[in-house]
């Protein structure tokens, strides 16, 4: 197994910075804006774009919630591994909210056509857009794509692209990893 | 663990403290699912679910519909009463028929303990015990437990007592396995003819002192008398048994502490339990009914995870 170190913490650092402030240029106050973190990796993004809006760029309540997608999968039964679970915290309705769905990795787009089937059942969202960390060009296999995007990725198949965290992995890095 | 170790439930005696515990978790999801303004998801929309009551239920048949309602999945239902069964045909007759419509998965209810350990050896489709006469009710256990959990924290260390018709209860058999397998205490206590000889094999232990009971325990789990299974009479008469085994608002008051009341319903009120026991804050009746849909879905959906594509 070989891997390859595709952004660094400073990397990461900057496209979160230049990610908040696409953000505020669309939605200005937050008003009628909600974050989504798409479980299970897309909520230690989610919590970053929030501080980053809050602490660094002075926005102030922002709402944010996780959303775990497992019952609304397309892939229940087919795959090797049985399918695990995570935790839903949205303490609000979405009804005529703009959503932002975070998501650290957009690959084949089916996590987001099951999120955005689960975000359903918490009213009726009045926009949704997307926002991914890395975005793996050419292996979508069906019509979704970002609104904000952090980097674009060319990587095949056969390669995985890994989004690590410093709160748990203990540093702010990506890499491609190769079998 | 992601995976229950059965293929089938059948009964609490067959699974693990570990198929517990995932099941457990699993419906806490569910439980989440169930109070949202949209109270269904979508994952079991290509599977089929036979519901065969040979037996009458209005709970548990509707609790269990629902569950497989909320998973989305397709949903067919079978009374004893309106069908074939009447005209001699064969359990396995019967239910291989249902299959041959291509169904997955089989909630079956029926009058003769271990129907459902018989027909899981006959057919080809995973099987939930919905009851098996004075046997089994592993999803009623499950629930019963899942409320002690949400109510107390764990349910290990915890003291239960039974009270009431242990002979003919499936709920009792299936709440003690269930019990013991999480390190729970568990006591029974009712009138000697209606506790069976060797209950204390199942270790627990016995009292015929409802007040010395509800004082020794945390839970009262209060079991209906099953006249319908009775062919001979087991006490004096139901006044009497009323008298020495049923829990009203003063017996509760005079404890050192304060219980909860568990039924697994129907509740014949005036007979184990009063109407102001029933209705009190202490009483998580309609909790573990609640529960009992999110406890069915977990049951449910983790077994729909074995079908094969």
């Amino acid at each position: 197994m070989s891997q390859k170190l595709l952004l660094s913490a400073k990397e990461v650092n900057i496209i979160l910075h230049r990610l908040a402030c696409q953000l505020i240029e669309n939605h200005t106050h937050f008003k009628d804006t909600v974050l989504i973190g798409v479980q299970p990796r897309g909520i230690f993004l989610a919590d970053r774009m929030k501080n980053i809006l809050e602490q660094e760029y002075k926005v102030s309540d922002i709402r944010l919630g996780y959303l775990d997608i497992t019952f609304y999968r397309d892939d229940f039964r087919r795959g090797e591994k049985p399918l695990e679970a995570n935790t839903t915290a949205i303490d609000f309705v979405v009804e005529d909210k703009r959503v932002v769905f975070i998501d650290d990795v957009l690959y084949t787009g089916r996590s987001i056509r099951s999120a955005l089937t689960a975000i359903q059942s918490f009213g009726r969202p009045s926009s949704i857009e997307l926002l991914t960390l890395i975005d793996r060009r050419f292996s979508r296999h069906l019509p979704i794509q970002p609104n904000y995007r952090g980097r674009q990725v060319d990587a095949i198949n056969m390669e995985k692209v890994k989004v690590h965290w410093t709160e748990n992995e203990g540093e702010d890095a990506v890499y491609l990893i190769a079998d | 663990m992601s995976e229950l170790s059965v293929n089938h439930l059948l009964g609490i005696k067959y699974i693990t403290e570990d198929d517990i515990n995932l099941i457990f978790e699993t419906a806490d999801h569910f439980k989440e699912i169930i109070n949202r303004p949209i109270k269904k998801v979508p994952s079991l929309r290509d599977i089929t679910i036979a519901n065969l009551f040979f037996e009458n239920s209005t709970r548990t048949r509707l609790s269990f519909e629902l569950a497989e309602k909320r998973l989305s999945a397709d949903v067919i239902n079978f009374s004893a009463a309106s069908s074939s069964v009447k005209k001699g045909e064969t359990l396995i007759d019967t239910v291989n028929n249902i299959l041959s419509m291509k169904v997955d998965m089989v909630v079956m209810r029926h009058p003769n303990p271990g129907a459902s350990v018989f027909l899981s050896k006959h057919v080809n489709a995973h099987i939930i015990n919905a009851g098996d006469g004075p046997h089994e009710h592993p999803t009623q256990a499950l629930l019963d437990s899942y409320s002690i959990r949400e109510k107390l924290g764990s349910v290990a260390g915890k003291k239960v007592v039974i009270v009431g018709d242990i002979l003919h209860s499936r709920v009792a058999l299936s709440n003690i396995f269930a019990l013991k397998l999480q390190g729970a205490e568990v006591k029974v206590c009712g009138p000697k003819t209606l506790l069976p000889k060797y209950i204390e094999s199942l270790g627990v232990t016995v009292e015929t002192n409802l007040i010395k009971a509800l004082e020794w325990c945390d839970v009262a789990n209060m079991l209906r008398i099953q006249n319908e299974r009775m062919e001979i009479s087991y006490y004096p008469s139901t006044r009497e048994y009323t008298q020495q085994f049923g829990v009203n608002k003063q017996i509760l008051d005079t404890l050192s502490k304060e219980i909860i009341i568990m039924h697994p319903g129907p509740i014949n009120r005036g007979v184990e339990i009063t109407s102001d026991v029933a209705d009190s804050k202490q009483a998580i009746i309609l909790d573990q009914v609640q529960n009992g849909v999110a406890v069915r879905m977990a049951v449910i959906y983790l077994l729909a995870s074995k079908i094969k594509q």
